[in-house]
């Protein structure tokens, strides 16, 4: 047996390599299960239904899938430019602590007037936290892996140091929490769903226009491609790195002014609750592209959903569902290769050689 | 109090150390591994279990070790053979990583570790060395773990500078194609080399979990693997130079305990290391010397075909 590089694939294929990846998964993932002693397809069931199962968990779900698909948005338009932004998490934190500054200190504005400038807060917030790594990036080369990293641990203790001392409200007897928000701060419900699920669709729409109709993204995408076509063909790649990341960042800021204003009503430490890390999954899964990010946002919101019921329904820890994530993830990273290249065996390449020659 | 610190600093550095030198020898064959906190999370628990259920010292060590390179295995199969994304493929590795240890630690949340094991790894006073004056308490009167933590970090530096192998294994880093021309087998040192990485962070996750804490917790590592992967760079691939950069900043994580009575909030004080990283990281990528920078063909697949 011997690999040769595919000249071309066609996406029927390609997806079909894909969807044999993430069900090679499942099985794999139903092996580690039954070991557990539980019927995998049992757990799977009580998976689907824990996640879609009726009207209240499917709210909730969506309540997971909002955060999931703006976060994987943001953080795709940093990978684009193969800028690995993993701080998703610090960015959420920290644009769901402007926000929450503002609600808290402005709350005598009128809603209309104070959601809006919470928004625009929750962006700005996010954009900075991003733009440090961006700037040490492009200034120095330095690992953006890492610096986006150590801010989501710098982001972590600043708010967890508000919650506990300067932020912490009086009122609460002791217990270390922030104060309420007023109503004036909290996101309206459409069909009984915060309207983040109206702003998340609206990004969507705003970002695929973005990178495929505007010269913006058409540079994001030259810089991902490669920085020294990009400099020949005279894009200040510096430039678009760093107004890409201030609206990755940001649009990970505006997933934390969604959750405080319109799921949790407060700021506290859990608020990015692991979705910058989640959503590093989706982004890759979904290949880059907007418009695949809302199913597999979907599907993996499900898993995490799900995987909360399986908990109480079979006393299966919750973190099976995250192995059961970077199962898939680690057969779809591995089903490129089938995408790239095609096994042939020995002999016959050496009959195609001899025909060819003849 | 400064030997105190001096020394619990030793302790606090040996995680970081373990880490960084199987982060260092993954890198020297020209991977980069971004799953140093997943694979230190599941030496963690592999060697919490073996050590709580068996009562093993050897037992832990040894699981930790091997849970370390098994994990590491699954990183050189998708980027060794299959060639994937080195970033995604490490990424993804943290990620599974941090669910198995939290999936196989929720029975152990908050069980001690067995006395037999926490005795085994009590301080041992070396004769002679011992005496020198405040260094020798620091270096010399510490558990058997530091000093087979020493004992690696020389030995990967000899390793890696005076034998044949070691050299290899730095032409491969730095050109595959012209390594493999000599008749090195590149894939084979690759994954050689990235599973001793593996055991390596597996160890230094363990050391956490059975000597220092040694408590088992979710998330018991806390980013530590992160900053071994910026260790890596602070040291310039260099195993001698990891190790004070290790101990660097064991000392930076524990100075807030040190400092408790200036009445600065702890919270502000955990940032401290995660900023420091920022700032050396920094300041490590502006002073670019040829004898720092990273191996040139690091996170670069190898194809063979392609030549």
């Amino acid at each position: 047996m011997r690999m040769i590089k595919r000249d071309s694939i066609s996406k029927k294929d390609a997806l079909k390599i894909r969807l044999l990846a993430i069900i090679s998964s499942l099985i794999i993932s139903g092996f580690f299960i039954f070991f557990l002693g539980h019927n995998p397809l049992e757990v799977y069931t009580a998976m689907i239904k824990g996640a879609f199962g009726s009207l209240y968990r499917i709210k909730d779900t969506i309540n997971i899938i909002i955060p999931l698909i703006m976060t994987s948005l943001g953080i795709m338009i940093a990978f684009k430019m193969k800028f690995w932004n993993i701080g998703g998490e610090g960015q959420i934190l920290i644009g769901a602590l402007f926000a929450s500054y503002v609600a808290l200190n402005f709350d005598f504005l009128p809603k209309i007037i104070l959601l809006p400038i919470m928004l625009l807060a929750g962006f700005v917030g996010g954009g900075l936290w991003a733009l440090i790594p961006a700037v040490l990036k492009v200034k120095f080369q330095t690992n953006e892996t890492i610096t986006t990293l150590m801010m989501n641990y710098i982001a972590l203790n600043i708010v967890t140091y508000l919650q506990y001392g300067p932020w912490r409200d009086p009122q609460s007897l002791g217990f270390p929490k922030i104060a309420n928000f007023a109503d004036n701060a909290l996101l309206p419900k459409v069909f009984g769903i915060h309207i983040g699920w109206i702003i998340t669709i609206i990004s969507v729409i705003l970002v695929t226009i973005l990178i495929n109709k505007t010269k913006v993204g058409y540079e994001i995408e030259v810089v991902g491609e490669s920085e020294d076509t990009a400099k020949y063909s005279g894009i200040r790649v510096n430039r678009v790195i760093i107004r890409g990341l201030i609206l990755s960042g940001g649009i990970c800021g505006i997933v934390g002014m969604m959750e405080v204003s319109g799921v949790n009503g407060t700021l506290t430490n859990h608020v990015s609750a692991g979705y910058g890390y989640t959503a590093i999954i989706t982004t890759w899964l979904s290949g880059l592209k907007p418009a695949f990010i809302i199913p597999v946002s979907t599907l993996f919101a499900g898993m995490i959903k799900g995987g909360g019921f399986i908990q109480t329904a079979y006393q299966i820890p919750q973190s099976a569902a995250d192995i059961i994530q970077s199962m898939i993830l680690f057969f779809v990273i591995g089903s490129e290769f089938f995408i790239q290249y095609k096994l042939v065996s020995k002999s016959n390449t050496q009959k195609g050689e001899k025909a060819n020659a003849s | 109090m400064l030997v105190n610190f001096l020394s619990a600093a030793i302790i606090a550095g040996t995680p970081l150390l373990l880490a960084t030198l199987g982060e260092l020898i993954t890198e020297k064959a020209g991977n980069l591994n971004l799953g140093v906190e997943g694979m230190m999370l599941i030496g963690a628990i592999a060697g919490f279990a073996f050590g709580y259920q068996f009562n093993s010292p050897y037992l832990a060590i040894l699981a930790s070790a091997v849970a370390g390179s098994l994990s590491a295995l699954i990183y050189g199969f998708l980027t060794i053979t299959l060639r994937a994304n080195q970033v995604v493929s490490g990424l993804s590795l943290t990620i599974f990583g941090t669910g198995i240890s939290s999936f196989i630690g929720t029975n152990y949340v908050g069980k001690k570790m067995t006395n037999s094991v926490i005795n085994f790894f009590k301080p041992i006073e070396i004769p002679i060395f011992s005496k020198i004056p405040i260094l020798g308490k620091v270096l010399f009167h510490q558990d058997i773990y530091i000093y087979f933590s020493y004992f690696l970090a020389i030995a990967l530096g000899i390793y890696l500078y005076k034998t044949r192998k070691g050299l290899n294994l730095s032409s491969i880093g730095e050109n595959p194609s012209a390594a493999d021309a000599a008749g090195v087998n590149v894939n084979l040192y690759k994954y050689v080399h990235i599973l001793i990485g593996g055991a390596l962070c597996g160890l230094g996750g363990a050391y956490l979990s059975i000597v220092e804490v040694p408590t088992w917790q979710e998330n018991i590592t806390a980013g530590r693997g992160w900053i071994a992967i910026a260790l890596v760079i602070f040291s310039k691939w260099n195993p001698y130079k990891s190790i004070y950069g290790a101990y660097l900043f064991g000392g930076l994580s524990i100075i807030g305990f040190r400092i408790q009575y200036l009445n600065i909030s702890q919270n502000l004080l955990n940032m401290l290391p995660y900023i420091v990283t920022i700032v050396v990281l920094a300041i490590s990528s502006i002073n670019k010397s040829k004898e720092g920078s990273p191996p040139k063909s690091l996170s670069i697949p190898y194809f063979r075909e392609e030549r």
